[in-house]
């Protein structure tokens, strides 16, 4: 409870329509040279300390990347990247030898996330969540580590992973997202720094909510993380995921993998509250956020579930899949993504039935404001294999003001006559009579549209764990300041 | 309480109020009657504050301030409440949550700490009871499937709970039942004292059996053509707005 009270207190306090985590921090950095190069990816691995298959996987990676030519479907506008302007490692220097407990953390870091709102501390356990925090390149603190290893849970920054749990990082790391899928994943295996890892182990229905926070501190830094959940036979994990950014002119890079595994009748819930820098109203700056997450539901009734609320970045590049391979397996993705002045997102999900009496369900609730444009893309596969399969997607695209754009692009194949596919989309413009209503009740301009927008989002937000609906819900509201004159 | 005085309003080219005047003081009730068209509903939006109307004459004073120099916020905050002839629906916001969000601005534009939430679900039972309002339909979405008469007992639910200066009640008498006529007006008559007041605009005499005005006006053609008590009203439905407006 404390850890969230403590962010929405944050959130509370900010009144103005800036960004509200843009502060940068001082902090003494170790940096690779900027540029990208296999020599920077050898000095990544060094700087982990890897053995040498993963130094091998990543060189393998970096070849792939540079044959690979960059996807090009999704309807977002931005100059060509040049991926040598990036730095692609950046510890704080204090790092070099990791810390043993939180006391000998650098307390500038630790002022970074008391301003983010995120309490590392020990106490928090009873908050219910387990925190670990990647700064720039690095896992800070993987709090409540010693509880969860009583019950066989795993949670720990990937690259310790690599070094304690190499079976488990050989068997599944690239499992679900090829290495040459496309160049943003060939690239994010090349270059990663850190993310997290998770093994649920079999019949264990994880306690509290895993739960990590990202943040990129230095300047033109990519950040590139990797996370890994595998959710054994009968298990359960529930993952929250935050990320926030300083404000700065120059686009920053950020391109994650996030892959997930459930074996037999196990589940897993992944949150993200994604609120990256969006740029300055003019549409300088902000992030560059091309994230590819993908799930397999290998075993028998498995389940994987994406709840998503994207209101940062100034370009959203994102679509959180499921593979639903086992039979009975289902897999769902809630969505709401809220694009206002240059922001521009392209996301949504892949549902790919493989499995007989496999189900899926899509719910997405897009916003535009300012001069945005917000673009829901989704593909729902049925395979022949996938006998009774069944899919049902909800699109809604909620318009404020003249300026900005929404497009709804369904991508639907069948190869078995006996699916089950239906697809409903709407489009709307704030209505001013529900606006003028609740002003009379008092209301602001600002706190109306708020209100309507949450209720508008209400069958996402209902999804994520109950901490977080409220920040959630605060976030939704500030990221549309300012969107109506 | 509220003085209007020479009220000019138009809506595009077409001029719908033509010099208007009235006093409302505190502890009145006054009711406004008229014939479709002459500008009763116009009144109550001009005063709350909705756009696309121009004034082009007139002063409104709301407690001695100018109420045409606030936006539509600050008039509620300040204590002017419309009672909505037709209430909208807001899909994915509970009731309560509404409800609550509406207390908490108006204290917060009194520099007062939010409502505690027990205290809220406290008033808010009391209140709801009054009105025979089922506590179940406060957990649904505002006024989402409610009937035409939950959402007029919504509506002075409201009123009720935010406590306002002066409520303009806009045609709350449309579409209720005689069940829910009387109940609604028992929650307007609960909300009187000495220190608030009411407009209250009506097509029909039968609203004012229940919720007694001291002042009843009749509007025409964007005037208020005559003034008089209750007996005026009494005397419209005998001989209708026509021969009434010429008089």
């Amino acid at each position: 409870m404390a850890a969230t009270e403590k962010t929405i207190e944050q959130v509370n306090k900010l009144g103005s329509s800036d960004y509200k985590y843009g502060f940068s921090s001082d902090i003494e950095n170790i940096q690779a040279p900027k540029g990208l190069n296999e020599e920077v990816v050898r000095f990544i691995s060094k700087q982990k300390n890897e053995p040498q298959w993963m130094l091998d996987w990543r060189l393998k990676a970096f070849s792939i990347f540079n044959r690979l030519k960059k996807p090009d479907w999704a309807k977002l506008h931005f100059p060509e990247i040049n991926f040598q302007d990036y730095y692609y490692y950046s510890s704080p220097k204090s790092m070099k030898d990791k810390p043993k407990s939180l006391d000998e953390i650098d307390p500038e870091i630790l002022k970074t996330y008391e301003k983010l709102g995120i309490p590392i501390e020990e106490q928090k356990f009873l908050s219910g969540m387990a925190v670990d925090v990647v700064l720039d390149s690095v896992s800070i603190a993987t709090t409540y580590k010693k509880q969860l290893s009583e019950l066989g849970i795993i949670f720990c920054p990937i690259s310790e992973a690599i070094q304690e749990h190499p079976e488990l990082i050989k068997k599944y790391l690239g499992s679900v997202i090829p290495v040459s899928d496309h160049s943003f994943a060939a690239l994010n295996s090349a270059v990663f720094t850190d993310g997290s890892f998770v093994y649920i182990p079999e019949n264990v229905r994880c306690p509290v909510e895993l739960s990590t926070y990202f943040r990129i501190n230095a300047i033109n830094t990519g950040q590139f993380e990797r996370t890994l959940i595998i959710a054994d036979k009968n298990s359960y994990v529930s993952y929250l995921e935050g990320c926030t950014a300083p404000m700065r002119d120059e686009n920053q890079l950020h391109a994650a993998n996030v892959e997930l595994v459930a074996l037999d009748n196990a589940e897993i819930k992944y949150s993200t509250v994604q609120n990256w820098y969006p740029g300055d109203k003019d549409g300088k700056g902000g992030i560059y956020n091309f994230v590819t997450k993908r799930g397999i539901c290998r075993g028998v009734n498995s389940k994987i579930s994406w709840t998503q609320v994207e209101t940062g970045s100034a370009i959203t590049w994102k679509y959180p899949s499921c593979i639903l391979q086992g039979d009975n397996s289902k897999g769902e993705f809630y969505s709401v993504a809220i694009t206002n002045n240059f922001q521009q997102a392209d996301t949504g999900t892949k549902m790919i039935h493989i499995g007989k009496n496999t189900s899926s369900k899509i719910i997405s609730k897009g916003i535009s404001a300012g001069h945005a444009s917000n673009t829901y893309r989704g593909q729902v596969k049925i395979q022949s294999s996938a006998a009774n399969a069944r899919n049902f997607t909800q699109c809604d695209s909620l318009l404020i003001g003249n300026e900005c754009g929404a497009h709804t692009v369904p991508y639907i194949e069948s190869a078995n006559s006996d699916a089950q596919v239906e697809h409903e989309a709407t489009t709307s413009k704030i209505n001013e009579d529900q606006l003028f209503y609740c002003q009379q009740r008092g209301l602001s301009n600002e706190e109306a549209i708020g209100l309507i927008v949450n209720g508008f989002c209400k069958e996402v937000l209902q999804h994520l764990p109950m901490e977080f609906a409220v920040e959630a819900q605060k976030l939704v509201s500030i990221s549309l300041e300012g969107s109506v004159g | 309480m509220l003085n209007i005085n020479n009220l000019k309003v138009s809506i595009g080219d077409k001029e719908i109020l033509k010099g208007l005047s009235l006093n409302i003081n505190k502890g009145e009730v006054h009711a406004l009657m008229g014939p479709n068209g002459s500008g009763k509903s116009t009144l109550s939006y001009v005063l709350s504050g909705k756009d696309k109307y121009k004034v082009s004459e007139g002063s409104v004073d709301f407690k001695g301030k100018n109420l045409l120099d606030m936006n539509v916020e600050e008039r509620a905050n300040q204590g002017l409440f419309l009672a909505f002839q037709y209430p909208m629906e807001i899909p994915g916001v509970q009731t309560s949550f509404f409800l609550r969000t509406a207390i908490n601005a108006k204290r917060k534009s009194q520099n007062l700490s939010e409502l505690d939430a027990l205290e809220f679900a406290k008033l808010l039972k009391i209140k709801a009871q009054e009105l025979n309002i089922n506590p179940d339909m406060l957990k649904r979405d505002l006024n989402v499937d409610y009937s035409g008469g939950e959402k007029k007992k919504q509506e002075i639910l409201q009123l009720s709970m935010l406590n306002p200066d002066l409520a303009i009640l806009d045609e709350t008498d449309s579409g209720l039942d005689i069940d829910a006529l009387r109940i609604v007006s028992e929650g307007v008559n609960r909300a009187r004292n000495k220190e608030n007041a009411f407009l209250v605009i009506t097509h029909y005499q039968r609203l004012l059996n229940y919720i007694k005005p001291d002042f009843v006006h009749i509007i025409a053609d964007g005037r208020i053509v005559k003034s008089g008590d209750y007996s005026l009203a009494l005397e419209l439905e005998e001989q209708g707005y026509e021969k009434m407006a010429k008089a």
